[in-house]
Order: structure tokens, then C-alpha cells, then sequence
């Protein structure tokens, strides 16, 4: 009984629809007495949110499925990037298609209208286990639209379709765009997989944008295998080397 | 039109496909053009021995039929409206009747002018329009049976094109929110959200005026409008004298239905529906823009709704209708055409 009364919960809260957000904030509010919990910030896609979690420190981050410009699936994914590891509870109204996902993969989800016994369960539920591990995240399986680098604490996002090409570098992948270069914490082979009708494989370590091949070149030395081939890349001065077991695939693109 | 949907669900046990064609359609008057035409080409090849004798025989019987045959399809669409009230059997009467009669005429105007004229043909070419009568007839009742649990399916299919339950639990929520802040405002769109199904849960198979159409859409515009705020913009253009023109139960609002998923919800920033309704004689002009996001064309259902009320509009409106879409500066456009059939 004289223990210091615990810190209140930190939630966050991404929802398109304000009607939405104000529902929640006004369940928080009827169960701080039970559950101390304070709102320390909102967002109305997973961009904004990205943007803002930074910021916020959120123990708990509550977020809507469907939303434009980004949605929940990509936003929770993206969050290891804000370094900003949270426990996600997914809401949504009706999606099929995304209950399944999360069952599979034991995620913890709100149905939209959402009941104050349910949300507190949820929140406790996320207080005593802590933020929801990253791989468990990465297996909701929905396209991402972005990739997300961590630049000096802030969330960079780069659209898919602006890449050039990406290069397995140690732990990390280096992503070249027409303007820069940016490391993310993925892993190439999972990349090649998500995004196997965009990006080819030329290398071990190297996946080319398929629009961005401009032509070939016969290189001189390539990879110590003697003469080979090297894409050239539009956008960028530089040349990708093609390993022999690759080339035929690569090729073949050619035509 | 509660009372029309109780007609049309106690008829349609037996009653339904004992009915005669609407000789007004053009899909009825384009297969009596044909089958009639079929007929003289067969009663002709018939009688001929070679292949210019075939063609003389057909000019001649042409020559005979074609007025007989227009004559008779002006009395059926003339007397349409009649036919539509009598008893089966009694439209069958007249509809032998006026055939029988056509080609009387035309025997007798023959018979008046022409040389060397046959009086033997004459309970020919009657036995001849008798026989084509009753084939079409026949024919028109089995199509009306094919097509009755045609008309079930359709119901079906409107129940399916009902609003989506993420509609339902999104629009639940909303209103969750407003009954701490605006208890009034709750009231309003509890009882916009109830109208809402009740209409969507009537007797769907028939045809509506498009007056309630809209205003069922109005109720159901109320709602998004309250969890999408801003960002839901929508613009009306409707001709009044179009206002009273029949359609399919619930076609406009699971079109709009769609135009607030695919059009304006993919989008953080506002986005704009155009609803144009025009009368032009006797049609009647639809057309829906929304914006187009080619990145969210995964969501599903889109084609499932339109297909569904194609569908449903060739089983009212037969080849009188149709509905096209198409993409074309950012924006996603549909059209439909359908006579324009005021109550009557």
C-alpha cells in the first residue's frame, strides 16, 4: 500500500477519424482511475505518426489498420526504425483479412466499437509484457510502401518506388536513391521477397530497381571472376557488377 | 415503394413468369423481329427447289410479311399498358388475336391489288402467323421461367451489395464519440444510421423511384460525413424531372459506397465525389467521379459491387441499359444509361 504510485501509462494514439481518436481519449480517461494513463500524443496516419512517436516516448501506441497515406501495418513496422520500440495494439472495424494476420502471428487487437473492459485488458496486458518484438511485427505480411532509415533520432521514410538500388552492407542495407544514400536495419533476402516484382537480384549482396536498369556494360574484372558484366544505372554514376550465376536472370530483363 | 415490393413478392411464386414480355423493350422487339424473320426464311426454303427460287420465294414472303409483322408490333407496344394489367391468358388471346388479324389485313390488301392472286393463301399465311405467335409466346414464357429465380438471385445480390459492415462499425464508433459531446448530433445520426438499414433491409428486388434513391443516399452521405468530416466533399447535380424515373433498388448508394472507400478514404486530404443526374427524353443519365488511387486498388470489392449492378440492370432494363467506367485524369468515372420510366 505505500508503494510510489506507479508511472501513468504512456499511449499513443493513430487514427484517421477524429470521432475515433475522441472515443478513445474519452475510454482512457474513464479508465485512468483503474489504470493510470495519460495521451501523450496523436497522429492521423502512420507518416504523421512516424513523425511524432519520436517525440511522444509512448509505452503503448494504439493504431487504427486502414488509414491513407500509411497505414497500421506499415506504421508498426516501420517503428523499430524510430528507434522507439512500443507495444502495438492494433484497432480496427472489419478487415478480414488483417484479424487473420494478427491472429496468426499473436499480435493483440481491438475491434472497433471498442469496449473500455476489452481496451483495459489490452493496456494491462501491454504494461506487464512490454513493447511487442519486432519480428513478431514483421510478419504481418502487407506490402510496405516505404522503407524508414533513423537519421540523427528522426524517421526518414523513402518511397519504394524512389530507389535505385540496394546493397547488403554488414548489418545493415544501403539504399541509393537518385539524391542519396541511406542505411536501414533490414535484411536483403526478406527485402528481395517483399518486393520481388520491383527489384532483381544482380549479386550476393545487390538488388537493382527493375525500372532504373538502363543498359549493361562488359566490365574488365568484376569481382575477381574475370570478365563479366556490369549494370548501368539510371539515375547514378555507378556501376553494378553482375555475378555469372546471375547474369542469365538479369538478362533476360534485357529483352 | 413498400406497397410495389409486396405486389412483386406475392407474385412471384406462380405469377411472375406467366407474364407476356414488355413489348416495349427492345430486347422483346429485336427477338420477334428475328424469330419471325427465321421463320418466313424457313417456311421459304421450304417450298423452294433451287437457290433462286429461295429467293424469289423470300422476296415474295417478305413482301407479306414485314407489314403484317410491324403492324402487329405497333399494336402489342401501343397496348402495352393494357397488357401488362389483363390476366395471362387473356393477353395471350390478344396477342393471337392481333397477329391473326395482321395477317388478314395483309392477305386481304393482296387479295385487293394483286393479279393472279391465290385466294388459297390466305388460311396459309393465317396458319403461318398463328404458328410464329405461338412459338414466340411459348418461348417468351420459358424465358420469363429461366429467368424468375433469376430475379430471387437478384434480391440476393442487393442484399449482398449492402453496405459493408467496416461502414457499420466505423459509423457505431463515430457515433459512440459524439454521445458525450453532442448528445443531439448522436440522436440525429442513430436515427439517419436506423432509417439507413431499414431501407437496406426492405424487399430489394424491384424498381425504386430514383427520388428515394437519393435520399437514401443523403442518409447514408450524413453518416460518413460524421467520422470523415473535411475530407469527405461531395457535389450534386440532379435534373428534377429525372426524380420520378424507376430504377433498381439500391443502386446509387452502393456506387457512392464505393466512392467514399476507393476515392476519398485512401486519401489524407479531401477528396471529391460528383454525382450528376440527368434526363435526356426518355433516358436517364447517370454519372459518378471520384478520385482514383491506383496504389489502393488492392482493396477489394469494387468490381464485385459494379458487376453486381450490371447485372441487376440487365435483368430490369435488358440490353436498354448499360454501365461503363473508365480512368481518366486522376479520376475514377462511372456511367450508367437506362431508359427513364416514370412511375406509373
Amino acid at each position: 500500500m505505500n508503494a510510489p504510485a506507479p508511472a501513468p501509462l504512456r499511449v499513443f494514439i493513430v487514427d484517421d477519424e477524429a470521432p475515433a481518436r475522441e472515443r478513445m481519449k474519452a475510454l482512457l480517461g474513464d479508465l485512468a482511475a483503474e489504470l493510470p494513463n495519460t495521451v501523450v500524443g496523436e497522429a492521423a496516419n502512420g507518416v504523421e505518426g512516424l513523425a511524432r512517436i519520436v517525440e511522444a516516448r509512448p509505452d503503448v501506441a494504439l493504431v487504427d489498420v486502414q488509414m491513407p497515406q500509411m497505414g497500421g501495418m506499415e506504421f508498426a513496422r516501420h517503428l523499430s526504425a524510430a528507434a522507439q520500440p512500443a507495444a502495438v495494439i492494433f484497432v480496427t472495424a472489419h478487415d478480414q483479412y488483417a484479424i487473420e494476420a494478427f491472429d496468426v502471428n499473436a499480435l493483440d487487437y481491438l475491434l472497433k466499437p471498442v469496449r473500455a473492459t476489452r481496451l483495459a485488458a489490452a493496456l494491462r496486458k501491454a504494461a506487464t509484457a512490454g513493447p511487442t518484438p519486432r519480428a513478431a511485427l514483421e510478419r504481418v505480411a502487407e506490402r510496405r510502401r516505404h522503407l524508414a532509415a533513423n537519421e540523427r533520432g528522426r524517421v526518414l521514410l523513402i518511397p519504394i518506388e524512389t530507389i535505385l538500388y540496394l546493397k547488403a552492407e554488414l548489418k545493415y542495407v544501403t539504399v541509393r536513391t537518385a539524391e542519396r544514400e541511406l542505411l536501414v536495419d533490414e535484411s536483403l533476402s526478406q527485402l528481395e521477397q517483399e518486393f520481388a516484382d520491383l527489384f532483381v537480384r544482380v549479386h550476393r549482396s545487390c538488388l537493382v530497381a527493375k525500372r532504373a536498369i538502363k543498359g549493361f556494360e562488359r566490365a574488365a574484372e568484376a569481382d575477381g571472376e574475370g570478365a563479366g558484366w556490369s549494370v548501368l544505372v539510371d539515375g547514378c554514376e555507378e556501376r553494378l557488377p553482375v555475378s555469372r550465376r546471375q547474369w542469365p536472370v538479369v538478362k533476360s530483363l534485357a529483352g | 415503394m413498400p406497397d410495389d415490393n409486396a405486389a412483386i413478392l406475392s407474385q412471384s411464386r406462380n405469377a411472375r413468369h406467366d407474364a407476356l414480355p414488355d413489348f416495349r423493350n427492345l430486347g422483346v422487339i429485336a427477338r420477334t423481329l428475328l424469330a419471325v424473320n427465321f421463320a418466313a426464311a424457313a417456311a421459304a426454303a421450304t417450298d423452294a427447289h433451287s437457290l433462286a427460287q429461295f429467293a424469289a420465294q423470300a422476296t415474295d414472303l417478305a413482301a407479306l410479311v414485314e407489314p403484317a409483322l410491324l403492324a402487329a408490333l405497333v399494336v402489342l407496344y401501343a397496348a402495352s399498358p393494357l397488357l401488362a394489367r389483363i390476366p395471362y391468358y387473356a393477353g395471350v388471346a390478344f396477342v393471337f388475336g392481333t397477329a391473326a388479324l395482321a395477317a388478314v389485313a395483309v392477305e386481304t390488301v393482296f387479295g385487293a391489288y394483286a393479279i393472279n392472286y391465290d385466294p388459297a393463301r390466305m388460311p396459309r399465311t393465317l396458319a403461318f402467323a398463328l404458328a410464329v405467335a405461338l412459338i414466340l409466346i411459348g418461348y417468351f414464357r420459358l424465358r420469363g421461367l429461366a429467368y424468375s429465380p433469376a430475379l430471387a438471385e437478384a434480391r440476393l445480390q442487393a442484399l449482398q451489395a449492402r453496405i459493408r459492415p467496416h461502414f457499420l462499425f466505423n459509423s457505431l464508433n463515430a457515433v459512440l464519440a459524439l454521445i458525450r459531446t453532442d448528445a443531439r448530433q448522436a440522436e440525429n445520426a442513430l436515427e439517419n444510421l436506423a432509417e439507413l438499414y431499414r431501407r437496406l433491409m426492405a424487399d430489394n428486388r424491384g424498381l425504386t423511384q430514383l427520388a428515394d434513391e437519393i435520399e437514401l443516399t443523403r442518409e447514408y452521405l450524413n453518416l460518413e460525413h460524421l467520422r470523415l468530416g473535411e475530407r469527405l466533399q461531395v457535389n450534386w447535380r440532379v435534373d428534377e424531372t429525372a426524380l420520378d424515373g424507376q430504377v433498381p433498388a439500391l443502386m446509387l448508394q452502393p456506387l457512392v459506397e464505393n466512392a467514399v472507400y476507393h476515392g476519398v478514404e485512401p486519401g489524407a486530404g479531401p477528396g471529391a465525389i460528383d454525382i450528376e443526374i440527368a434526363r435526356d427524353g426518355d433516358r436517364l443519365h447517370l454519372r459518378l467521379t471520384n478520385p482514383f488511387h491506383p496504389e489502393y486498388q488492392y482493396r477489394q470489392g469494387n468490381r464485385m459491387a459494379l458487376a453486381n449492378i450490371r447485372e441487376r440492370l440487365m435483368l430490369h432494363f435488358d440490353v436498354e441499359a448499360s454501365l461503363a467506367t473508365e480512368v481518366a485524369d486522376g479520376a475514377f468515372v462511372m456511367r450508367i444509361d437506362l431508359p427513364y420510366r416514370p412511375a406509373a
